[in-house]
């Protein structure tokens, strides 16, 4: 005999108001990284023949240091979601999927972290 | 019977895809390669991060010909994956649905990424060279 009522097993499946949290901060990080990824196309063109340490004084100053960790927070959290996504409509192998799912987030965050430290690395003069 | 001269279904071979469709999917693959790209704007600022020699290198793996390449690439799939997702946004909010409003909206994501990709590297080529 199921112990579980049906409602338990609907919890988390799409209704109960959570339901479009995936797909409502994946646009919530899009609107975010649209200007933020103008200003740095456009910022990392300027210093595009620049020196080492005109490089470094720019990424390590209050404002664009700042802008440079949110680009980072957002892009991978982005990245992370649309990943999510793309591997659950194309890799149907429940476990291959769950691994590739994990593999996905560790890295996102992973990655994310490397970038936040060495801008902050930059700006603290470490 | 004459079944000779009747239109065919579409079939994947034959078939050609509407530009919402192509559209749709380079929304997808942009993505991905981006995705995996970033791996390059974390190469870039560790290597910032090192030290002057470590900059050097990236800088000039970043900036051979190959480099420049995939960079020139890279940026393209940003700014089309961005204009795109502009369009995904409008739709969202439930507008511009109508087929001739997204081919309309689908050539200009293509056309104004286009034209701020090659913005970004006259500015990066004035500035002084990749």
């Amino acid at each position: 005999m199921a112990l579980r009522t049906p409602i338990k097993i609907a919890r988390g499946l799409g209704s109960a108001k959570d339901g479009v949290h995936h797909w409502w901060i994946q646009r919530v990080t899009a609107v975010a990284l649209i200007p933020l990824t103008i200003w740095f196309a456009f910022s990392l063109a300027t210093y595009a023949g620049a020196d080492y340490a005109t490089v470094r004084a720019w990424i390590g100053s209050p404002l664009p240091a700042v802008l440079l960790i949110l680009l980072i927070a957002m892009t991978f959290h982005h990245a992370q979601l649309g990943l999510q996504v793309v591997i659950e409509d194309y890799v149907t192998a429940k476990g291959v999927q769950l691994a590739a799912l994990i593999l996905v987030k560790f890295l996102a965050a992973l990655l994310a972290l490397v970038g936040i430290f060495a801008v902050l690395r930059i700006a603290f003069g470490g | 019977m004459q079944t000779q001269n009747r239109p065919l279904s579409p079939h994947l071979q034959v078939y050609k895809f509407p530009l919402t469709a192509i559209t749709s999917i380079m929304h997808r693959i942009s993505g991905v390669a981006l995705s995996v790209g970033t791996l390059l704007l974390i190469y870039w600022l560790t290597a910032a991060a090192a030290g002057p020699e470590q900059y050097e290198r990236a800088q000039g793996v970043l900036g051979s010909f190959l480099g420049q390449l995939v960079l020139f690439a890279f940026t393209y799939a940003l700014f089309y994956h961005l204009c795109n997702g502009i369009r995904h946004l409008f739709w969202d909010a439930g507008k511009g649905f109508e087929i001739e409003t997204s081919e309309k909206t689908g050539y200009a994501a293509i056309g104004i990424a286009a034209a701020l990709t090659v913005l970004v590297w006259i500015i990066a080529y004035a500035a002084g060279g990749a």
